[in-house]
Parts: C-alpha cells; sequence; structure tokens
C-alpha cells in the first residue's frame, strides 16, 4: 500500500468473442510504482498490456480492482496522466505546432498565448522538430510522429506517463536513436512512467524494474524483475554490463517457456477458450 | 507526365467545346426559323444570347412586381438559400453529432431519418404555408428541410468513424464540450460533413427553384413561373442557364471548402 501509482487486484472482462459470455483477459493484476521510477510491463501479444494501460489512463474502466494515482483513486482520463500511443494519435488536421499547443493549453488554461508559445516551442525543441513545427504529421515520418507523441506527452508535465509500445510502428535504426532520446528526457525530467512493450532490449534499456505478464487469458503478473544496471545507459554500454545477458534470457526464457504454463495446465491447451459464462 | 497532363487538359477541354458546339446545332435545330409563330418550337441559340445580353447588361432594374433585372431574383433566392441552409446546417450539424457520438440514440432516430429524408421538401409547402401564415417564412422553411437531411445524415455517418484515439486523446487531455466539439470532432468529421453540406446546397438550389414557382413574389423561380406566364420561352430558356451557372458556382465554392479541410491520416 502506499506506492506512489498502486494497481490492485484490477482484473477485465470482455464480451467473448462468440458473444455469448465474459472472457477473462486478465485477473488481479497488482502493483505499485514509486515516485520517478520506469515501471515496464512486459507480455506476449493480447495478454491485456493495452488494455491494464488504459484502465490507467482511466480510458477503460476495471471490471474488479482500482488504481490509486498520489492518493487518489482513478475513474476518469485526467491531466495528471498522458499517454504514448502505439499510433502516434496525433491529429493529422494539425501541424506539430498545433498538436502540442493543444495539449499545452488543455493543461495550463489560464496562461497567456505568449507563455503557451514559449512552452509549446520548449518541447518542440526538445524532440528536435523544431524544423518541422508547421508540418501536418502525414509529412512526417514515424520516428518524427512519435516524437511529436512524447513531446506531446511531456508537455502537459503528468504525474505519470504511460508509453504504449511507444516504438513499435517504427523503423528499427530510428526507433534505438529515439529509445535514447527518451532515456535522457526521462533523465533530467524524472517522470513517473509506466511502460508496456514486448520488446526486452528496449525494456531493460530503459526500465528500473519489468513486470512479466503470462499469456492471456485470464493473465497476471508472475515475475517481477528489477533493472539494477547502473545509469545513464545507453544501448552500447548496457550490453556490456555482466548481468545484461542474464537478465535478457531470463526475460526471454520466461515469455517462451513459462508464461505459457503459468501453473494453470488447461490455459496451455487455447486462447480462447477459458472465459468464463454468464 | 508534366506534358501529357496539359495536353489532356487540352483534349478535354476541345472536347467540351465539341459537346457545346454540336449542343447548339441540335437547339438550333429543334428551334423554329426566326419569325415564326410564338408558342411553337423553342427559341434558338441566337434569340436566347440576346435576351442573355440584354438582361446581364442591365442585371438590377426594377420595374414593378413583375419586372425586376435577373441580379435582382438571383439575389433574392440566394438570400431565402442563405438563410434556410444556415439554419439547417446548424442544426443538421449539431444533430448530427450527438447522434454520431451516441451509437445507441444514432440506430434509435434513424427509422425516423430514413422515413423523412425521402420526402420532397416541397410536400411540406401546404403545412408550413398554413401554420405560418408567410410565403417568404414557409420557403425557407422548405429550404430547411430540404438541405437538413444530407448534412445530418453525413454528419452523424462522419462522426461516429471518427477513430477512437482522436476522442481518446480529447478526453486524456480533458477538453471541455466545446474544445472537443471544434477542436476534434469537427475537423475530424470535416471531410464528411462538408460532402453533405455540398449535396445540401444542390438540394437547396433545387428546393428555393420550385418554391418560388409555387409562392415566390421574387427570385429566379418566380421569374420562370413568370415568364412562362407572360409566354416568353426565351427569357425561360435564359433562366434555366443561369439557374445552372449559381448552381456550379456554388458547388465549387464547396469543392474549395473540401480541399481546404482534407487532411491525411
Ligand atoms: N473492446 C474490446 N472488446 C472485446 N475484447 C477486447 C476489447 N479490447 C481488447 N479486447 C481483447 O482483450 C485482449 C487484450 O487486448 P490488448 O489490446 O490489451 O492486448 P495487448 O497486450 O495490448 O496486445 P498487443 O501487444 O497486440 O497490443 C485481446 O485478446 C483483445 O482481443
Ligand atoms: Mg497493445
Amino acid at each position: 500500500m502506499g506506492a506512489f501509482l498502486e494497481v490492485s487486484y484490477v482484473s477485465k472482462y470482455f464480451p467473448d468473442p462468440s458473444g455469448r459470455g465474459m472472457q477473462c483477459i486478465f485477473k488481479d493484476v497488482q502493483c505499485g510504482i514509486d515516485q520517478g521510477t520506469f515501471v515496464t510491463v512486459v507480455g506476449h501479444s493480447g495478454c491485456g498490456k493495452s488494455t491494464l494501460l488504459n484502465i490507467i489512463a482511466g480510458l477503460e474502466r476495471a471490471s474488479a480492482g482500482g488504481v490509486v494515482l498520489d492518493g487518489k483513486e482513478i475513474d476518469a482520463p485526467g491531466l495528471d496522466r498522458m499517454v504514448v500511443f502505439q499510433n502516434f494519435a496525433l491529429m493529422p488536421w494539425m501541424s506539430v505546432y498545433e498538436n502540442i499547443r493543444v495539449a499545452v493549453k488543455a493543461a495550463h488554461p489560464a496562461w497567456a498565448q505568449t507563455q503557451v508559445h514559449a512552452c509549446v516551442l520548449k518541447y518542440i525543441e526538445m524532440v528536435g522538430l523544431t524544423d518541422a513545427a508547421s508540418k501536418r504529421p502525414a509529412m512526417l515520418s514515424g520516428g518524427m510522429r512519435q516524437r511529436v507523441g512524447i513531446a506531446r506527452a511531456f508537455s502537459v508535465e503528468p504525474k505519470v506517463l504511460l508509453l504504449d509500445e511507444p516504438f513499435a510502428q517504427i523503423d528499427a535504426l530510428t526507433r534505438g536513436a529515439i529509445q535514447e532520446e527518451l532515456v535522457s528526457i526521462w533523465m533530467r525530467t524524472r517522470n513517473t512512467v509506466f511502460m508496456v512493450t514486448h520488446d526486452v532490449d528496449e525494456a531493460i534499456l530503459l526500465s528500473d524494474r519489468i513486470m512479466l505478464m503470462t499469456r492471456g487469458p485470464e493473465a497476471e503478473i508472475a515475475e517481477v524483475v528489477d533493472i539494477t544496471i547502473p545509469r545513464p545507459r545507453s544501448r552500447t554500454s548496457i550490453i556490456e554490463h555482466p548481468h545484461y545477458y542474464k537478465i535478457r534470457n531470463h526475460i526471454i526464457h520466461f515469455l517462451v517457456e513459462r508464461s505459457r504454463r503459468c501453473d494453470r495446465p488447461a490455459e496451455a491447451m487455447s486462447h480462447h477458450t477459458g472465459g468464463i459464462h454468464g | 507526365m508534366t506534358l501529357a497532363v496539359p495536353n489532356e487538359t487540352f483534349r478535354a477541354v476541345a472536347l467540351s467545346a465539341l459537346l457545346l458546339f454540336a449542343a447548339l446545332f441540335v437547339w438550333q435545330l429543334a428551334s423554329t426559323p426566326s419569325g415564326g409563330g410564338r408558342t411553337q418550337g423553342l427559341p434558338g441559340p441566337a434569340a436566347v444570347a440576346t435576351v442573355t445580353w440584354e438582361m446581364l447588361s442591365e442585371p438590377f432594374y426594377d420595374r414593378g412586381p413583375n419586372d425586376k433585372g435577373i441580379g435582382f431574383q438571383v439575389l433574392s433566392s440566394l438570400g431565402r438559400v442563405a438563410i434556410g441552409y444556415s439554419l439547417a446546417s446548424v442544426v443538421a450539424i449539431f444533430l448530427g453529432v450527438i447522434l454520431g457520438l451516441n451509437p445507441i440514440l444514432l440506430k434509435a432516430a434513424n427509422p425516423y431519418i430514413q422515413i423523412l429524408k425521402p420526402i420532397s421538401p416541397l410536400a411540406w409547402m401546404p403545412l408550413f404555408l398554413y401554420t405560418i401564415k408567410d410565403a417568404t417564412g414557409a420557403m425557407i422553411l422548405v429550404i430547411f428541410m430540404s438541405t437538413l437531411w444530407p448534412t445530418l445524415a453525413n454528419t452523424a455517418f462522419g462522426v461516429s468513424a471518427i477513430k477512437r484515439d482522436y476522442l481518446n486523446v480529447a478526453a486524456l487531455l480533458q477538453l471541455s464540450w466545446w474544445g472537443r466539439f471544434f477542436k476534434v470532432i469537427l475537423p475530424a468529421a470535416a471531410p464528411t460533413i462538408v460532402a453533405g453540406l455540398r449535396i445540401s446546397i444542390g438540394s437547396a438550389w433545387v428546393a428555393v427553384v420550385a418554391a418560388e414557382m409555387l409562392v415566390g413574389g421574387t427570385g429566379i423561380g418566380y421569374f420562370v413561373w413568370n415568364e412562362w406566364n407572360n409566354l416568353s420561352l426565351t427569357r425561360v430558356m435564359f433562366a434555366i442557364l443561369v439557374i445552372g451557372v449559381v448552381g456550379l458556382i456554388l458547388d465549387a465554392g464547396f469543392t474549395r471548402l473540401a480541399r481546404a479541410i482534407a487532411y491525411i491520416e
């Protein structure tokens, strides 16, 4: 109890694809996230990572359990949480500048125009997009678009940043560069970050702590791995750390082998069975 | 490729001109030779061209209620369209947004929309005349009815198809209802809404001519009816051309608007 972001016994049920019953996506997920830490959930596709993140964001409701942020129960979206989406979710009819301005204005309704302007420029500069400020997202590469997404999320100065596979749709070469940019931005701001991903290297590079989620249905957090590799980290330096491959192998082993068994043999049969009916 | 574009355009323009000449030729054949009986056959292109020149050289004369320049007539029709169309558009966009955001409400309202949509707007005319007892008001309401449905249907459809992500961002940023409306919903659905507005302006222009033929005292539709009563088919044909050209200009305006608000995902 009492962590900055407290996820307690959160379960989520969705209607079965057959439409007859409910399917348990994940069950009794608990975790506490301390202020200023970077925590990542790693799990297979479809295990409910995005759903969990959306519950924390307030975009989705938990079927059971609850989330408390800084002593306040979460039941709706709010400016104290901001999401970076896998598919960027930028407004395509707005320029880069306008996309960030709408966020800054929302976060600081009382600010004067000049103050808003300065703030927008600061965040555009932070992600190195000053030259592209007047362009629309369609004119930008995937990497540049996600830089806008990151700038927008940071610009509202949320208590918790929620990253939903933020680099999954970015080409491999750019991905590394943006991951390192995110590391350096985070080192300066020390936001509390909750990220979900299925990229193990990305998780190790960025996180203080990695939570391993089993496959759905009825997924759960089976294990928590603390990443003690000292910061600052970079993609090249981190692989030289003596623990790197040990951690990496451990997580991959989990994902390949143990996430499937998960102490409940019945689950291994299929992803689609195991719904509860009623 | 750079050469092909003007070439293609040139060929299209040449073909257009050819079609025009063919049409004029057929028209000339169909019309009686000049000097023929007034009620037999159609006025030829030359006669219509003369009248066009006369009418356009003095668009704003006023010689009593039954003899006004074409400029006055078009402006009074456009004025009615502007009022009825704006009112209907505001109502249709609002209702459309509300329906588009509430799938259940949309489903509930849909059968009624489907029943009301195919009703000719002119069918409402007697009811409007009876209830508000004012010809201009009734005409404006007819235009209102003619433009409501396309915009409403398109807005509801466009809004219901807005990507979840944009609404999620609006929710995360805690935008107010108006902020969400103007910054997210309207621009996101704008291409579909403008497509509806474009259909609507066409229907409005069709409806105003018909309504004015019934109850107008001014307007291009009234002009057509009046000249028919004067048995001046030349002027009727001139009016038909004017109606077509004004419709074209209105439509072109919306094409430009559509281009301005389009976005690439
Ligand atoms: N609105 C919904 N209705 C019904 N089922 C849903 C709904 N949203 C998600 N699901 C189901 O819940 C499960 C978890 O989805 P979720 O998107 O959270 O997975 P994920 O771990 O983020 O996967 P990915 O790595 O592919 O993004 C999936 O099986 C999905 O089909
Ligand atoms: Mg996901």
